[in-house]
């Protein structure tokens, strides 16, 4: 029988009315938690916001998330065959889902309403 | 959300923060321009420059006599008489101001006896190629760009936002319209000039040593706006991608630069070396080319030869563990977190999409046809040709983007104001902020089936019936796409991003297939099973442009034929 994992997410634009989601990925030894999401993405809903560039390299330092509580990144932490908790990093302003505002702020463009 | 959409102006708008980027914007703004530097990603961060983990060629001659004439003559060889040679001579003659400049900006180039040393690369007559011990030749240029572009005045950053159209006004390029991604909201940029530097198309491929931001919008985008694209088909394949066991916080093509160091032995599965079978006997050295070394992999797996995975073994296997650990300090850490020792096992290997020769056809003051617009890096075509000598990209995209940031600047000056805009780009907007249509594909599984369409039908080995095919699924996926964008008008909606990307990658994938389909021959990159063997009358350029929705595409005999023959 295959293994899976299963990564429990927290959903939404607002840190008050945010919601857990839970989805079963397929596991295989030396996959990455990015892996997982991604996978999600293709298989199960293209909506999940993750913020990723280089995917392999960790290179471009964009992915980090809070796995378990811990800041991570996602393309560097290991997919485990158990639940991972995953949320957006608690310290920065949440844009969607895994999503958080992370550029230096004179790197942002400043969009009234956002 | 206010209706009128949000509209800011600049005398220089760069597109994407690479290193062409950066230098451009650094350039402009050298010259005392006002310039807006943005990127669909973090800024300096997003693209291939900062993956890049090895070798910029130079004719540096700081360690032994160089002088650019060889580079150049290396260069256009491998090109394979399609190089644009004003476009090549601008790379190897103007390579060593940059890499100097570079240096005095503390790169941190490898040095031996106090000098700028230079390791060899396959193809070049002598060693010629200057790096950044541990594998950080990108993060290095990367940084170090960062922070010159930091501390010059007038250089404006904003990361997040994806151009989606540039704007036209009497025929010239007058700026662009983004979406910002903080918000889903369309941005509007005025400009005098347009510096297009958006990098590659490797993520057209399944397997690419790409960042996600590589879906090749620049040639899109120009490609839309009236700017021929030239040697389309010309997709250059690394063949020695990492393919397993798996590796992460690694990229694929990290083996490389162990081979540079160590040499390195290919093996098929029965352990035996096979690329003397196809013309390179390599004696433990790292000898082959990358079409070559492409195409022997690929023959040799097809024969029934190859790994577990679908690749052939490269092996360290003979290397004393410390020469190892001297060669790549660190990096052996990290593959030993990834259960690997070199002095035990073999790696899988495979060929993956990794550059693109082809591009946005240009001048070599890298103006476009099309006034106003500009382009640098890998979005320009034409001057590596038929195939890129390794290390040449770098060097390219610092060379061009210093380049554009000139030509650009002098363009700015000479204008009054920035161009009204005021309904221009109106379209665009609105299909920013557009209701989605019901019932759509998953847009994140339309990506992966381009992907693997590109890979199977559209990759180094090509046939006609698969290029057909290709174009066939092309044709449908683009039906599915339709015209109004999938997902909401809000903040990250990645659903909104894959259907603009879609929208750029379907077009791109178009022109590379078409273009690879005409070309009956095989010649560098480009490799047709059903036309083996290079011809003299395809020493032409194909040049590729927009016509009411229809490619079209034309032929003009390369600079280079006469060489060639
Ligand atoms: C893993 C890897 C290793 C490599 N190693 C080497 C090497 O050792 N030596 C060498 O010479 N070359 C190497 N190359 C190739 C070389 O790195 C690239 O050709 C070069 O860095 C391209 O620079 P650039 O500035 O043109 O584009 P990039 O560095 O790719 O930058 C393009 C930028 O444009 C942004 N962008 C794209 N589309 C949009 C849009 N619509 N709106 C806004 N922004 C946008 C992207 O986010 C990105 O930041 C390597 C490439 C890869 C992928
Ligand atoms: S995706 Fe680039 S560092 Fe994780």
């Amino acid at each position: 029988m295959s293994e899976t994992a299963t990564l429990k997410i927290w959903r939404g634009a607002d840190r008050n009315s945010g919601s857990w989601e839970l989805h079963e990925v397929p596991f295989e030894p030396g996959q990455s938690v990015l892996d997982g999401l991604r996978w999600i993405r293709v298989h199960r809903d293209p909506t999940l916001a993750i913020r990723f560039s280089c995917i392999n390299a960790n290179a471009c330092k964009e992915c980090m998330m809070e796995l378990d509580g811990e800041t991570v990144y996602a393309c560097t932490a290991r997919l485990e065959p158990r639940e991972m908790t995953l949320a957006p990093l608690a310290n920065k302003k949440l844009v969607r889902d895994l999503v958080t505002e992370i550029a230096p702020p004179a790197e942002r463009l400043a969009i009234k309403g956002s | 959300m206010s209706t009128e959409p949000m509209r800011v102006e600049t005398d220089v708008l760069v597109i994407g923060s690479g290193a062409a980027g950066m230098y451009a914007a650094i350039e402009a703004a050298r010259a005392g321009c006002h310039v807006l530097l943005i990127d669909r990603s973090l800024i300096g961060r997003g693209g291939a420059t900062v993956m890049a983990q090895m070798t910029v060629a130079v004719a540096l001659g700081a360690e032994a006599p160089d002088h650019w004439s060889h580079h150049l003559h290396d260069t256009l060889a491998a090109g394979r008489g399609l190089c644009n040679e004003a476009l090549a001579q601008l790379l190897c003659e103007q390579g060593p101001e940059c890499i100097s400049e570079m240096d005095r900006w503390g790169v941190g180039w490898a040095r031996k006896n106090g000098k700028i040393t230079s390791a060899f690369a396959p193809g070049h007559d002598r060693p010629r190629c200057v790096y950044v011990d541990f594998l950080n030749t990108g993060p290095a240029v990367s940084k170090t760009l960062r922070t010159a572009v930091h501390k010059i005045a007038g250089i404006e950053r904003k990361g997040d936002l994806c151009v989606v159209d540039l704007i036209k006004a009497d025929g010239e390029v007058t700026g662009a319209v983004a979406w910002h991604a903080g918000s889903g909201a369309p941005v509007t940029i005025a400009a005098k000039a347009t510096i297009v530097a958006t990098g590659g198309l490797t993520r057209l491929y399944r397997r690419n040593s790409a960042s996600a931001n590589m879906g090749g919008d620049g040639y899109a985008l120009c490609l839309r706006a009236g700017a021929p694209l030239i040697d389309m088909e010309f997709v250059q394949f690394f063949p020695i991608g990492h393919l397993a066991p798996r590796l992460i916080g690694m990229d694929p093509i990290m083996w490389d630069p162990f081979r540079y160091k160590l040499g390195g032995r290919l093996l098929n599965n029965k352990m035996e070396e096979f690329t003397q079978s196809y013309g390179v006997a390599e004696g433990g050295k790292y000898v082959i080319t990358r079409d070559v070394g492409t195409y022997a992999i690929l023959k040799e797996v097809e024969a029934g030869r190859g790994s577990p995975h679908g690749g052939v073994y490269l092996s360290f296997q003979h290397c004393p563990g410390p020469a190892l650990r001297e060669a790549f300090g660190p990096v052996i850490d990290r593959l030993a977190a990834n259960g690997i020792d070199l002095t035990k096992t073999p790696v899988e290997v495979a060929p993956i999409a990794h550059y693109h020769m082809g591009g946005v056809a240009a001048d070599a003051r890298m103006h476009t046809e099309v006034p106003g617009l500009l382009v640098a890096g890998e979005a320009v075509g034409g001057a590596n040709g038929a195939n890129r000598l390794s290390g040449n990209a770098i060097t390219e995209a610092l060379v061009f983007g210093r380049e554009a940031g000139r030509s650009a600047a002098e363009r700015a000056k000479q204008m009054r104001a920035a161009p009204v805009t005021q309904n221009a780009g109106r379209a665009t907007t609105d299909l920013i902020t557009a209701d989605a249509p019901k019932n759509v594909r998953n847009s994140a599984e339309m990506v992966q089936t381009l992907q693997e369409t590109m890979a199977d039908d559209v990759g180094p080995l090509r046939t006609e019936p698969g290029l057909k095919r290709a174009l066939s699924r092309i044709d449908e996926l683009a039906r599915d796409l339709g015209e109004r964008p999938f997902g909401d008008a809000g903040a990250f909606d990645l659903t909104r991003l894959d259907w603009f990307d879609l929208r750029n990658m379907l077009t791109v994938a178009r022109a590379v297939t078409q273009a690879a389909l005409l070309r009956t021959e095989s010649r560098g990159a480009h490799q047709r099973e059903d036309f083996p063997g290079m011809l003299p009358e395809w020493h032409v350029n194909q040049t590729i442009r927009l016509n009411g929705g229809r490619t079209e595409i034309s032929r003009t005999p390369a600079a280079g034929a006469v060489a060639a023959q």
